[in-house]
C-alpha cells in the first residue's frame, strides 16, 4: 500500500496546458475522486501518475519516491481504462493471468490467483469466454479483476462506469466501493458525474482548467465551495449567485425557500421571488424566476422538496427567504471565497 | 402529377432491387470480360491442340499436361516457382512487420519516411526493374563498384548479379521483395493503428516487456490482417513473372525460370498456345487451396 502525491505536476501539449500546476496528495488506502468537466486535464493527470504520460514538470510520487523516471510497470500501480482495454484475443482467463506472467510469477501459481480474483468480483463462470462474448457489466468487472490480480499498491481508475446503464452504475458504484473498503488500496478515481464523485469519494478534487481548484470531502465541496466554478459545478440545479456591491452572493437553490417553510426560525434573509416557470419531478419542485425588490432582475433557481408543502404559483411573487449562514460570499473579480459582508 | 405535391409512389431509382444490380452492372460485366472469358479459355486452350496459325481447336483430354510434366524445364520450373514464391513472401511479411512497427511510431519526419517506402509501389513496375537491370549489370553494376571502392572486392571480383544461378536467383527474390514490400508494410500498418491505444497502454500498466507486448499483444492482434497480406502476396509471387522477365528471362539456363514465365515463353513466344495454356493453369488448383485455406484461418481469428 502506498501513497500518491502530485507537486506542481504539468503537462503541456504543443500549445495546449492541460494540466497546470496540481498538487495533490492522497491519505493511505483513501479513495480520492478527481471530479472536473469535460477536457480538465483528469484523464491526463490519472495518465502521469501511471507512468503513461511524463509530466512536462513538477514531480510524482509514489509511497514518499520520485516516480518520474520509472516506467508503469516498476509503479505497482493498476489502472482500469474506460474502454476497459480487455484483450480480445483472449480468453477471460489469460486476460486476467497477464499481469500475474509478465510478473513472471511461476506457472503453476498463476490459476489458483486468477481464481481468487475471479471470485472477488463473481466472474468465476466466465473464465473461458472471450470479451467480445461479455456484457458492458461483466467486462467492468474482468477488468476490475485484471487490475486487482496483482495485488498492486495504488488502482486508477479513468471512468470506469460510463458505458454502463443508469441502474447497473448505481449497483456497481455500491460494489466498488464497498471492495476497495475490503482490501483498503489507495484509489484515485476520474469522473465528471457529481452522484459518483459524492457517492464515492473520502474526498473529491475539483478540477477545471487543469487545474485542482478545491480538495475535501464531499460535504465541504459541496456546503464550503472555495470559489464560484465549484459553487457552480456541484448541484443540480448549482448554486444561485447573486450580484451585491462588491461580492458576488451565492446560495444553494435548495435553501431558498418560501418564507413560511423556514419553520425554525433563526436569522433569514428575506428575498421577493417572481417565479415564472414551476418544473414538477416527483420528490422536488424546481421553480425558476427572478429576484425582486433589491437584486431586481438576478435570475435564480429555488428547490423545493414535495414534502415543504407551501403553495407556490408561477406568475406570482412571493416571499422567499435564506437562513443568512447558508449564505456564501465570493470575491467579484477572483471568483473565491471571501468573508460574510452583509450587503 | 402536379408541380409542389410530393411525388407518391417510389420511382424506381428509389427500388433497391432495381438499383442494385443497375449499378454492380458494370463491375460484373468488366469482371466477366476481362477476367472470367480469358480465364475459361486458357483453361479449354490447355485441352485443346491449339496452336498459334493453326485453325484447329480440337479437344485432346489431359495430353498437354500430361507431356509438360514430364519435360526438366516444367519440373525445374515448378520448383524455382515454389522457391521465389514462399522465400520472397516470408521475407516481405518479415521485412514488412518490422517496417510497419517502426512506422507506427512517432517520430520527426515520418511522413517523408513513409512516402520513400511507397515509392517502389507506385513508380511502374517495368521502370523501376529496368533500373534495376542496370544496378547489377555485369559491366557497370553500382553494386559492385561500390563494393569495390569500399574495398570489399577487387577489380577481378566482380559480381555476375543475373549471370550466376544463385546470384541470379537472390537476385531476382530480392527485387520482387523490393516491389511487394510498400503493399505489405502500409496493409500491416493499416492493422496496427487499428489496434485501440488502450490496448497498449493496458498491456504496458499490466507490466508487459517489449517482447511479450509484441508476441502476445500485438502481433496476435494484426493476425487476421497479416493473413490477408500475405494471401495476396503469395499468389502475387506464384503468379507474376515481371521482374524476371524484364532481369534474366528465366536464364541463367532456366535457374529462375517459373511457371509464369515458362508458360509466356512456350505459349505466347513458342507458339504452342496449348501447352502455354497447360502450363499456366497448373497451379490454379493449388493457389485456390492456398486462398481458400487463408480465409479460413483468418475468418477463425477474426470470430475469436
Ligand atoms: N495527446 C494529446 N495531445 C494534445 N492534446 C491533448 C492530448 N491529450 C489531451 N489533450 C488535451 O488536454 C486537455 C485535457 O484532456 P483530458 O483528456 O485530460 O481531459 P479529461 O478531463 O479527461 O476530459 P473527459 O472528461 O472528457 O475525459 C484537453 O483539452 C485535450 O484536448
Ligand atoms: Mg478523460
Amino acid at each position: 500500500m502506498a501513497t500518491v502525491e502530485a507537486r506542481r505536476v504539468s503537462k503541456q501539449f504543443g500549445d495546449v496546458r492541460a494540466v497546470d500546476g496540481v498538487d495533490l496528495s492522497t491519505r493511505e488506502g483513501e479513495f480520492l475522486v478527481l471530479l472536473g468537466p469535460s477536457g480538465c486535464g483528469k484523464t491526463t493527470l490519472l495518465r502521469m501518475i501511471a507512468g503513461l504520460e511524463r509530466p512536462t514538470g513538477g514531480e510524482i510520487l509514489i509511497g514518499g519516491q520520485v516516480v518520474n523516471d520509472l516506467p508503469p510497470r516498476a509503479r505497482r500501480i493498476a489502472m482500469v481504462f474506460q474502454s476497459y482495454a480487455l484483450y480480445p484475443h483472449m480468453s477471460v482467463f489469460r486476460n486476467i493471468a497477464f499481469p500475474l506472467k509478465a510478473a513472471g510469477m511461476p506457472r503453476a501459481e498463476i490459476p489458483q490467483k486468477v481464481e481468487w480474483a475471479a471470485a472477488l468480483f463473481g466472474i468465476e463462470r466466465l473464465l473461458e469466454r472471450k470479451p467480445r462474448q461479455l456484457s458492458g457489466g461483466e467486462r467492468q468487472r474482468v477488468a476490475l479483476a485484471r487490475a486487482v490480480v496483482r495485488e498492486p499498491a495504488v488502482f486508477l481508475l479513468d471512468e470506469p462506469l460510463s458505458n454502463l446503464d443508469a441502474k447497473l452504475r448505481a449497483s456497481a458504484r455500491d460494489e466498488l466501493q464497498q471492495f476497495q473498503r475490503r482490501i483498503g488500496t489507495t484509489t484515485i478515481y476520474v469522473t465528471h458525474d457529481q452522484v459518483e464523485a459524492m457517492g464515492l469519494g473520502d474526498r473529491i478534487a475539483v478540477m477545471e482548467g487543469g487545474r485542482v481548484r478545491q480538495i475535501g470531502t464531499p460535504a465541504e465541496v459541496y456546503d464550503e465551495p472555495a470559489d464560484t466554478f465549484v459553487a457552480g459545478f456541484l448541484g443540480s440545479p448549482p448554486t444561485n449567485l447573486v450580484e451585491a456591491a462588491d461580492v458576488l452572493v451565492g446560495f444553494r437553490p435548495e435553501h431558498f425557500l418560501p418564507r413560511e417553510a423556514h419553520t425554525d426560525g433563526g436569522n433569514l434573509t428575506t428575498l421577493p421571488f417572481h417565479i415564472t416557470r414551476v418544473e414538477y419531478l416527483g420528490a422536488d419542485r424546481i421553480l425558476y424566476g427572478a429576484l425582486e425588490g433589491r437584486f431586481e432582475g438576478a435570475r435564480v433557481v429555488a428547490r423545493l422538496a414535495t414534502t415543504v408543502e407551501a403553495k407556490v404559483q408561477a406568475g406570482r411573487t412571493q416571499d422567499f427567504a435564506v437562513r443568512a449562514r447558508e449564505l456564501k460570499f465570493f470575491d467579484k473579480v477572483t471568483g473565491l471565497r471571501t468573508t460574510a459582508r452583509v450587503p | 402529377m402536379t408541380h409542389g405535391e410530393p411525388r407518391r409512389r417510389a420511382s424506381w431509382v428509389d427500388r433497391a432491387e432495381w438499383l442494385g444490380p443497375l449499378m454492380i452492372g458494370p463491375a460484373v460485366l468488366y469482371i466477366v470480360l476481362v477476367l472470367g472469358v480469358p480465364f475459361l479459355l486458357a483453361l479449354y486452350y490447355s485441352v485443346s491442340d491449339i496452336s498459334m496459325g493453326s485453325r484447329t481447336l480440337g479437344f485432346v483430354g489431359l495430353k498437354n499436361f500430361v507431356s509438360v510434366v514430364q519435360t526438366i524445364k516444367f519440373q525445374t520450373s515448378l520448383k524455382n516457382t515454389f522457391v521465389f514464391a514462399v522465400v520472397a513472401q516470408v521475407l516481405v511479411m518479415a521485412l514488412g512487420t518490422v517496417l510497419a512497427l517502426a512506422l507506427a511510431r512517432d517520430f520527426r519526419g515520418k511522413w517523408i519516411v513513409r512516402l520513400l517506402i511507397l515509392l517502389p509501389w507506385v513508380a511502374p513496375i517495368s521502370l523501376g526493374t529496368i533500373g534495376w537491370l542496370w544496378i547489377l549489370d555485369s559491366t557497370y553494376s553500382v553494386i559492385n563498384w561500390t563494393l569495390e571502392a569500399v574495398g570489399l572486392i577487387g577489380p577481378d571480383g566482380w559480381y555476375m548479379w543475373l549471370g550466376v544461378p544463385w546470384l541470379a536467383m537472390g537476385s531476382v527474390i530480392a527485387i520482387h521483395v523490393w516491389r511487394i514490400l510498400p503493399l505489405a508494410t502500409v496493409i500491416l500498418l493499416a492493422g496496427l493503428t487499428s489496434i485501440p491505444h488502450d490496448i497498449h497502454d493496458a498491456a504496458q500498466m499490466d507490466g508487459a516487456g517489449f517482447s511479450r507486448h509484441l508476441f502476445q499483444i500485438t502481433l496476435p492482434l494484426i493476425r487476421p490482417i497479416a493473413l490477408v497480406a500475405g494471401l495476396f502476396g503469395l499468389t502475387l509471387a506464384f503468379t507474376d513473372m515481371i521482374v524476371i522477365f524484364v532481369l534474366t528471362r528465366g536464364g541463367p539456363y532456366d535457374t529462375t525460370q517459373v511457371l509464369a514465365s515458362l508458360a509466356f515463353f512456350t505459349g505466347i513466344q513458342g507458339g504452342d498456345l496449348a501447352e502455354g495454356a497447360a502450363i499456366a493453369v497448373f497451379l490454379f488448383p493449388l493457389l485456390v487451396a492456398v486462398a481458400i485455406g487463408f480465409l479460413r484461418v483468418a475468418r477463425r481469428a477474426e470470430v475469436q
